[in-house]
């Protein structure tokens, strides 16, 4: 048992080293100059400058972005999750006519190649006025998110005793009294992973968002893709933007990160 | 989703919300590129009924056989190598005390990165002048170059999918692990049962539901993949990583011929969907066959 564990701590510590490389490489060049990047093979910054940050947090169509990603990706996930949970319970616990059609046709909303799909999603949302708005793009991205957020609730919610919803019932407790207050709290992981992945899903999906803004909700992502210009790329700036994308997602995992690992008390996936 | 379940019509109260969210952006769009598929859009105001035209000289497209090909070589072994792995990397992560949420943030960092900036940074981290990667593999006397060799440019794509997406199957799989009682593993070591029967026959079973989930996206995403490979390879050298999705964009946004490009669409939407629709109804049997050995603790 012992050596087993170890074999398993070696696989963890050199698949982290993959993990971390390439990141390392991004943090590395963030700080580096242009010109050194693209001269020098170098494990660490010789000439070190924090000049890329201090662009993106200067100038206001940089840090703009970052907020503007962040207020629709919380209106999406926060959305996602409140209709995603009745849906989900209705799901695990009833048949009805059509539900596994239903819960199939959901996730076949995940497949469609975005390429052509595009154009119509800028008429529609012209035609409602939309464009341009966080509310647009929080919207369209619930097409994605809201049906992977059913599959893994249900999954979660499959796994808790269905005598628990009976008791409750039986001791008097209405529907939403007992599914806020009972069932959710079982299924913290379940909700604590969906609330990442919608998160992530959202955060970093770029072809919608960017056909959606022009300039009043434009979202991070559709910024950075600005750093190719006719000087060339702008592989510092772009380096240091993207370090910084990954710092609200981190934090957000950090929130959720006991749910995910204590699991739930008597459940089963 | 067990038989036992009782039948209650009222329940599609519960999905309606869900149904008009997801509703309101799928079927308008859907219908649109329908409509589009049918017809010769030579501008905006002359517009020509072909029927089904676009579909028959879509399936006849000899590139787009190509693509499909080299998409469905490149799906499967995103599964046969990011399953596995995602697994084994959700068994070997510590359930407990810090080192346990260092863990997750770190697994979790690569899956929070823009696309467009993973492709960005592997373009950088593959050349063998100033990138990591590619220096140590020169160093280690390997010719390498994923800008001009199709193997190279192939292999490189799949390691950044693998970097990129194991951690989603790894976090999935580590939060169905926590679920598992403990009594499970009691009961089991009362048994005397081997870590590999412990996997085989407590944990595989209990991640069933994870597992089909993880399985699901990861066929379906990858078969989407766009930005990564753009960014990277721009689909070369030659059409080495010139995936469905690439191709279909060529058409679509470089060439705007939007009627076989609409009907390339919904030719591809179809493929996924049958695809998944397979995976989905085999992984349920896998499953139900393993259901004697899960549930009698």
């Amino acid at each position: 048992m012992d050596k087993r564990f170890q074999k398993r701590s070696i696989f963890l510590v050199l698949y982290l080293v993959f993990a971390i490389l390439p990141v390392y490489w991004m943090v590395n060049m963030s700080f580096r100059t242009n010109e050194e990047i693209l001269s020098t093979f170098s494990l660490w910054p010789e000439n070190f400058t924090i000049e890329h940050y201090k662009t993106i947090f200067t100038d206001a169509s940089w840090y703009s972005g970052y907020i503007n990603s962040l207020i629709y990706v919380a209106i999406n996930t926060v959305v996602s999750l409140l209709v995603a949970l009745p849906a989900a319970y209705a799901f695990s616990r009833y048949r009805f006519i059509g539900d596994k059609h239903v819960f199939f046709w959901l996730l076949t909303n995940r497949m469609t190649p975005p390429a052509v799909f595009l154009l119509p999603f800028f008429q529609l949302y012209t035609t409602l006025g939309l464009m341009d708005t966080h509310l647009a793009v929080a919207m369209a991205h619930l097409l994605f998110n809201v049906p992977l957020a059913v599959w893994i609730l249900e999954g979660f919610m499959s796994g808790v005793p269905r005598e628990i919803d009976e008791t409750a019932y039986i001791d008097g407790y209405s529907f939403p009294r007992f599914f806020i207050t009972i069932f959710i709290p079982l299924i913290k992981a379940g909700v604590g992973v969906t609330a990442f992945f919608c998160f992530m899903f959202s955060w970093v999906e770029l072809l919608m968002a960017r056909t959606l803004t022009s300039v009043d909700a434009k979202p991070i992502v559709a910024v950075m893709t600005r750093t190719v210009s006719a000087s060339g790329m702008d592989w510092g700036v772009l380096a240091a933007a993207g370090v910084l994308t990954i710092v609200p997602g981190a934090i957000v995992i950090w929130f959720v990160r006991n749910y995910i690992a204590k699991g739930f008390a008597m459940g089963r996936v | 989703m067990s038989s036992m379940k009782p039948v209650n019509q009222k329940a599609w109260w519960l999905i309606l919300p869900v149904i008009i969210c997801v509703s309101f952006s799928a079927i308008i769009p859907l219908m649109t590129v329908v409509n589009y598929s049918l017809q010769d859009i030579i501008s905006p105001d002359r517009r020509v009924f072909v029927g089904t035209e676009w579909f028959k000289a879509v399936m006849r497209d000899d590139e787009l056989h190509g693509a499909l090909l080299r998409q469905l070589v490149f799906s499967f072994s995103v599964l046969l190598v990011e399953i596995p792995l995602g697994i084994l990397l959700a068994l070997s992560m510590p359930a407990k005390g810090w080192q346990s949420s260092a863990v997750l943030v770190t697994v979790a960092i690569s899956l929070l990165i823009p696309w467009n900036v993973v492709g960005t940074i592997w373009q950088i981290f593959g050349r063998t002048d100033i990138g990591l990667l590619g220096a140590s593999l020169a160093a280690m006397g390997f010719d390498y170059s994923y800008t001009g060799n199709p193997t190279h440019a192939w292999f490189t794509v799949l390691a950044m999918d693998v970097w990129h997406w194991t951690p989603l199957v790894a976090l999935l799989c580590y939060a169905g692990l926590r679920a598992i009682p403990d009594a499970y593993y009691q009961a089991a070591s009362i048994d005397g049962a081997s870590k590999f029967a412990v996997f085989r026959y407590i944990q595989l079973p209990k991640l069933r539901g994870v597992l089909m989930i993880a399985v699901l996206l990861r066929f379906m995403d990858s078969f989407m993949i766009y930005t990564e490979p753009f960014v990277l390879t721009g689909g070369g050298p030659g059409n080495a990583t010139t995936f469905l999705s690439q191709y279909l964009t060529q058409k679509a946004v470089g060439q705007f011929d939007l009627g076989p490009a609409a009907a390339f669409s919904l030719i591809y939407f179809l493929i996924i969907l049958l695809l998944c629709f397979v995976l989905y109804n085999w992984m349920q049997r896998v499953g139900a066959q393993d259901k004697p050995d899960g549930s009698h603790g």
